[in-house]
């Protein structure tokens, strides 16, 4: 097409940069957003964890491991089990109750009706958590909206609040919706055919669930639990609003160094370095996980 | 159309010789019929093909037998027994599907596994017949290979074996072929029919492809618009269609619409809406002709060509040769009748001198070879 008397096209075009600049000039942006907001954040909170008793205003001055010597004592052993006890609890409880719901909508509920039944599950969202924490309060107390109900039908009254089940009440309340989500997308993708190849070799509906849907979903179950996971050993709203005195947790410890009465900056921070550290455990174990059933040809 | 439907309903009687029988059966979605009262009895061990256009619910048929489907009316009896409610699992059916629909989590091994696992057999069992199945297929190799590690052929090899290896009564496989190139849907043909052959099982393949329905199939239901136009042996599909659909469907036909003039035992003398005169063959005997209009066939192969009026009895019209393509071991060549009728003839390959544009030839063909199908 090309007259063989015009220039070749290659002489006039912009140059390019070099092939192994390309990939950094894309992960540039994100990679200083990285460094500036995540990298370089823990690592002042790493330094301030080696200062004993520190409290804002006074110099950093770097000085041992004593902030972790005293997590490892017996005193704060049961907070970092009871944070754990939380966070695996509301990861269960939140599986167990978001893959009928995401299995329904994707599955069951008409495509056209999809995207308004998951906004509906969404919407709480929108209000504040801290709102809906509080709303809790008014249905788990003594003389809530819970009792008043059990009252009405002959039951006896459910003495919740302040305690552990008031905390994974709420926190599971909380998390559902991004169980739901994930799941969901898991679900949706899910080939019915499989379904149906599952049922005309002789499965019946429960072992076609449990031999196909369940390990055909299981990138969506990983992902769901993880976030409900990392989520929960953060919150420190719900054991804070709903927990009472018994219920402390790794994260409220944390927001009581740095925010509470305690000022201690320094354990903080400590404590904050292992919240970080069982939280990337978590996701090590996920991705060697996950990269096993990518291996399985997902 | 209707008439040959209402031909094959009149085989309803219960039947031992049938593995599969569908009664009447219907199939509605939202108010719209896929599936119009279709008759058919699938006969044991039986290669069996259900030949239609997209669309013509040759699809749902196979799904009411497997079960994902439940028929609107009528009935569907697998080996006798009635199983319109009858769950997908608890048929003694097994399906290939068209998309193979292999568990991508399981191992090419554990996909052939899977029904016999549920069925509680021995590990030493389960063991053998999935290694046997493996290798009638010949993927004993890939045992260890996840779906996504193997190519189309060898996916559709495991979901052949996946069903096999259950010893279902019916094989059902829907548009096993299709998702594959010209030269291994060659191959897996040879194999399909070699296979069946070997475990004399009843085969039920719903195919779109009648090259395909012809070279695999001992009978053949041809299917359009819900309904099933004939049901034969492949040769009479193509020799004796009971339909202008079928004639049409079925390779490449000449048709022309036209009315009966006058009739004597064997021969019909139509009048085609072009002012043809035609002898035309009487259908077979219980189908007499005598009256109305009909669709003549004339399989392009069995057409003449000449430089000469032919002086026989064989019909011979004059038209101008307007096109020739050259197909290697034939060649097609166009003719426009006088008439304004354009006829398709195919000869064998072999060096002729071809007539220019402008001068005559003549096309002929027998009675015999001529068709003539109720409309």
């Amino acid at each position: 097409m090309v007259s063989p008397a015009s220039p070749l096209p290659s002489t006039t075009e912009p140059k390019a940069p070099p092939q192994w600049l390309q990939p950094l000039l894309m992960l540039a942006p994100a990679g200083v957003w990285l460094a500036l907001l995540l990298v370089l954040p823990t690592l002042l909170i790493f330094q301030l964890s080696l200062v004993p008793g520190i409290r804002p205003g006074q110099v950093v001055n770097p000085s041992g491991l004593d902030n972790y010597w005293r997590i490892v004592q017996p005193d704060y052993f049961p907070v970092l089990t009871r944070s754990l006890f939380f966070s695996i609890g509301t990861t269960i409880a939140c599986l167990v109750l978001g893959f009928p719901i995401a299995y329904w909508i994707a599955l069951k509920v008409p495509k056209r009706w999809q995207n308004l039944v998951l906004l509906a599950f969404v919407l709480p969202l929108w209000t504040s958590s801290l709102l809906r924490t509080y709303a809790w309060i008014t249905i788990l107390r003594p003389t809530g909206v819970l009792n008043s109900i059990l009252g009405k039908v002959g039951m006896p009254p459910l003495d919740l609040l302040n305690r552990e089940p008031a905390v994974l009440i709420g926190m599971t309340y909380s998390l559902l919706p991004y169980m739901v989500l994930i799941l969901y997308a898991a679900l949706e993708k899910l080939d019915r055919r499989l379904l149906e190849a599952a049922a005309d070799l002789g499965a019946n509906p429960a072992q076609t669930f449990w031999r196909v849907t369940v390990p055909q979903s299981l990138t969506g179950i990983a992902a769901g639990s993880l976030l409900v996971f990392i989520t929960s050993m953060g919150d420190f709203v719900n054991p804070e609003i709903l927990g009472g005195a018994s219920s402390m947790t790794v994260a409220r410890l944390i927001y009581n160094q740095f925010l509470g009465a305690t000022q201690n900056w320094g354990f903080g921070s400590a404590l904050s370095m292992v919240l970080i550290l069982v939280v990337s455990i978590a996701i090590a174990l996920l991705l060697k996980y996950g990269d096993r059933s990518a291996a399985g040809g997902v | 159309m209707s008439q040959a439907a209402i031909q094959n309903s009149s085989a309803t009687t219960a039947n031992a010789e049938f593995d599969v029988e569908l009664r009447q059966v219907c199939k509605l979605f939202n108010n719209e019929t896929v599936v119009r009262g279709v008759d058919l009895g699938i006969r044991r061990g039986e290669f069996f093909s259900i030949l239609g256009p997209s669309g013509c619910g040759k699809t749902t048929t196979l799904r009411l037998i497997a079960g994902f489907d439940t028929p609107s009316a009528g009935e569907v009896l697998i080996q006798g027994r009635r199983m319109n409610a009858m769950p997908p699992y608890r048929r003694p059916v097994n399906t290939v599907f068209q998309s193979y629909a292999l568990f991508s989590h399981l191992t090419a091994w554990e996909n052939v596994a899977f029904g016999l696992r549920l069925q509680k057999h021995t590990k030493a069992e389960i063991q053998q017949r999935v290694d046997e199945a493996l290798k009638l297929v010949k993927m004993d190799g890939f045992a260890k290979r996840f779906p996504a590690q193997l190519s189309g052929g060898q996916q559709q090899r495991v979901a052949l074996a996946r069903a096999l290896v259950n010893r279902p009564t019916v094989l059902l496989l829907d548009e096993p072929l299709g998702a594959l190139d010209l030269k291994l849907r060659k191959e897996m043909q040879v194999e399909l029919a070699n296979l069946h052959r070997e475990l004399a099982l009843t085969f039920v393949m719903v195919t779109h492809d009648q090259e395909e329905a012809l070279c695999l199939s001992d009978r053949i239901a041809v299917m359009n618009q819900g309904i099933i136009e004939q049901i034969d042996t492949p040769e009479r599909i193509y020799q004796q269609p009971k339909t202008p659909f079928v004639a049409d469907f079925i390779g490449d036909t000449n048709l022309f619409h036209g009315k009966i003039e006058g009739f004597y035992p064997t021969t019909l003398w139509v009048v085609t809406e072009t002012g043809l005169k035609v002898k035309a063959k009487q259908p077979e005997a219980g189908n007499t002709l005598t009256s109305g209009t009909v669709v003549l066939s004339v399989r392009p192969e069995t057409v003449q060509l000449s430089l000469t009026p032919c002086n026989d009895d064989r019909n011979c019209f004059e038209g101008r040769l307007q096109d020739v393509m050259y197909l290697g071991t034939h060649v097609h060549f166009q003719v426009q009748l006088l008439s304004g009728d354009r006829l398709t003839v195919m000869r064998s390959n072999s060096p002729t001198n071809l007539p220019s544009a402008d001068t005559p030839i003549y096309v002929s063909w027998s009675a015999q070879d001529c068709l003539a199908l109720p409309l």
